[in-house]
């Protein structure tokens, strides 16, 4: 049964997208997005916020890079090697589909 | 209380205490309500809005068994129209032809179920119900396809510490996300069979080598949550992330309470919502206030490089072993009491030997969940 299921690798061609029991939502009482999940909640940074809105399956890790690197002005490989960290954690953690 | 008061994130209803199973584990408490004593459909929606207004995000419906209850989708559907995150705690026994599907339509996000044994024969004896194992795989494989997300529950004790592989393959067969491998807490009913459930040392050292293994083998395929033994710990956990710090539960009739296990510490009075709202029992209820932040703790957690980290363990276990609900929790190393713990384990193994290898007789010593199975405190 095993078999069935791998662990997913991000790459740069990979297409994140949250699954539907994952979502962004803007809390009306702390005035802070959260992400919610099975029984945890998250309290995402700016920088993690806009790499998980990007995630919106249609961007490719690639273009999601590309994009961070122009909004932040920051180096394209800088910015990568965070975004493909940051997204390795989420998929690890069932967060993140790819 | 110097702590800044902050708006509680998660909520555990407790709609029944009607179950079919009657785990001798259960959370429940040992005095359990009956039907005639639980809020009705309108009062709990009123409730989760006052929930919602307050700040909480998360619901997990639970019980007994909730789905017993014929109004969880309206439920559901109240949470999910105020954008809270819907989690129901099933024992996945006799749950309806078409109602998990109706559960997904009205916006239920996660489903937990609980399984009592890998194996078909512990579940049954350790639920007391015939054919428990099978409904529960059907259970799981409608939630599946229903598209919702699954995390199993596996309570784990004497009987059963041996089937911890087969729980990690049973999760990943079934298509589970999430897998608590969960320690039993010997509070309430666990409390009452702690001789008959207790594991053993070597029993437990294995099981964490077994779980840690299989949490880096399944890294980003299952996740598993291990829930420690408290009674073979060095520190205690966090209770509830901290009395009323961010979580609270609320009973079948409406008592507001911090935690399962809070109606043991009988000094303290619980409120009823109705008789005050919501958010002024959260901010103002003397029993929620009694061991919140670090005010109300004494040596050696007053000074402990700790109190913040697991907030001087659990209240209601510094109750039943220290006889005082505002002592260090008798699982820290720290604790002057400590080395009780250790007894408990061993008088326990000393009563299992006694009552022989025999699943079927250990099984009988078993003082089963049922209302009015044990005698009440005086």
């Amino acid at each position: 049964m095993n078999a069935l299921r791998e662990r997913a690798i991000v790459s740069l061609r990979s297409v994140p997208s949250l699954p539907k029991h994952v979502r962004i939502q803007f809390d009306t009482v702390r005035l802070a997005f959260a992400v919610l999940s099975p029984e945890r909640v998250f309290w995402p940074n700016n920088i993690s916020l806009d790499i998980l809105r990007r995630c919106d399956g249609r961007s490719s890790v690639s273009a999601i890079i590309a994009g961070l690197a122009v909004e932040y002005d920051a180096p394209e490989e800088e910015v990568a090697g965070d975004v493909t960290a940051f997204l390795q954690e989420w998929s690890d953690k069932l967060l993140v589909t790819q | 209380m110097s702590d800044p008061l902050l708006p509680p994130i998660g909520m555990l209803a407790e709609l029944t205490h009607r179950c079919p199973l009657q785990c001798p584990y259960c959370s429940n408490p040992t005095e359990l309500l009956k039907a005639n004593r639980e809020l009705d459909t309108a009062t709990w929606l009123d409730l989760f809005d006052q929930a919602a207004d307050l700040g909480v995000l998360q619901v997990h419906l639970s019980g007994g068994e909730p789905t017993l209850r014929q109004d969880i989708e309206q439920l559901v559907a109240g949470l999910s129209g105020r954008h809270v995150y819907t989690n129901l705690i099933t024992a996945g026994v006799g749950i309806a032809e078409g109602r998990i599907e109706a559960f997904a339509a009205a916006g239920l996000d996660h489903v937990q179920l609980s399984i009592q044994g890998a194996r078909a024969a512990t579940t049954e004896r350790i639920g007391n119900h015939r054919g428990g194992h099978e409904k529960k795989l059907e259970t799981a494989r409608r939630v599946r396809a229903a598209g919702l997300p699954l995390t199993i529950n596996a309570p784990i004790h004497r009987h059963n510490i041996e089937e911890v592989p087969e729980f990690i393959e049973l999760a990943l067969s079934l298509g589970a996300e999430r897998l608590e491998i969960a320690n039993v807490q010997y509070a309430g009913w666990a409390l009452v069979n702690r001789d008959a459930l207790m594991p053993d040392h070597a029993s437990v050292e294995r099981q964490v080598e077994i779980v840690e293994a299989a949490q880096e083998r399944l890294r980003g395929i299952l996740n598993i949550d291990f829930v420690t033994p408290d009674y073979f710990a060095i520190y205690p956990k966090p209770c509830m992330g901290g009395w009323a710090r961010d979580a609270f539960m609320v009973a079948p009739d409406g008592t507001v309470l911090p935690c399962h296990a809070a109606n043991t510490i009988r000094s303290l009075r619980f409120e009823r919502f109705g008789e005050r709202s919501l958010a002024q029992i959260w901010t103002d209820s003397p029993a929620f206030n009694a061991f919140r932040g670090t005010g109300w703790m004494q040596e050696p957690c007053r000074s402990c490089e700790r109190r913040e980290i697991d907030w001087g363990g659990c209240r209601c276990q510094a109750m039943a072993i220290a006889g005082d609900p505002a002592a260090t929790d008798p699982a820290c190393v720290k604790s002057p009491i400590h080395a009780r713990m250790g007894r408990f384990i061993d008088d326990a193994l000393a009563s299992a030997v006694s009552a022989g290898t025999d699943d079927k007789k250990a099984a009988e010593s078993f003082v089963y969940r049922r209302i009015a199975a044990t005698t009440q405190p005086a």
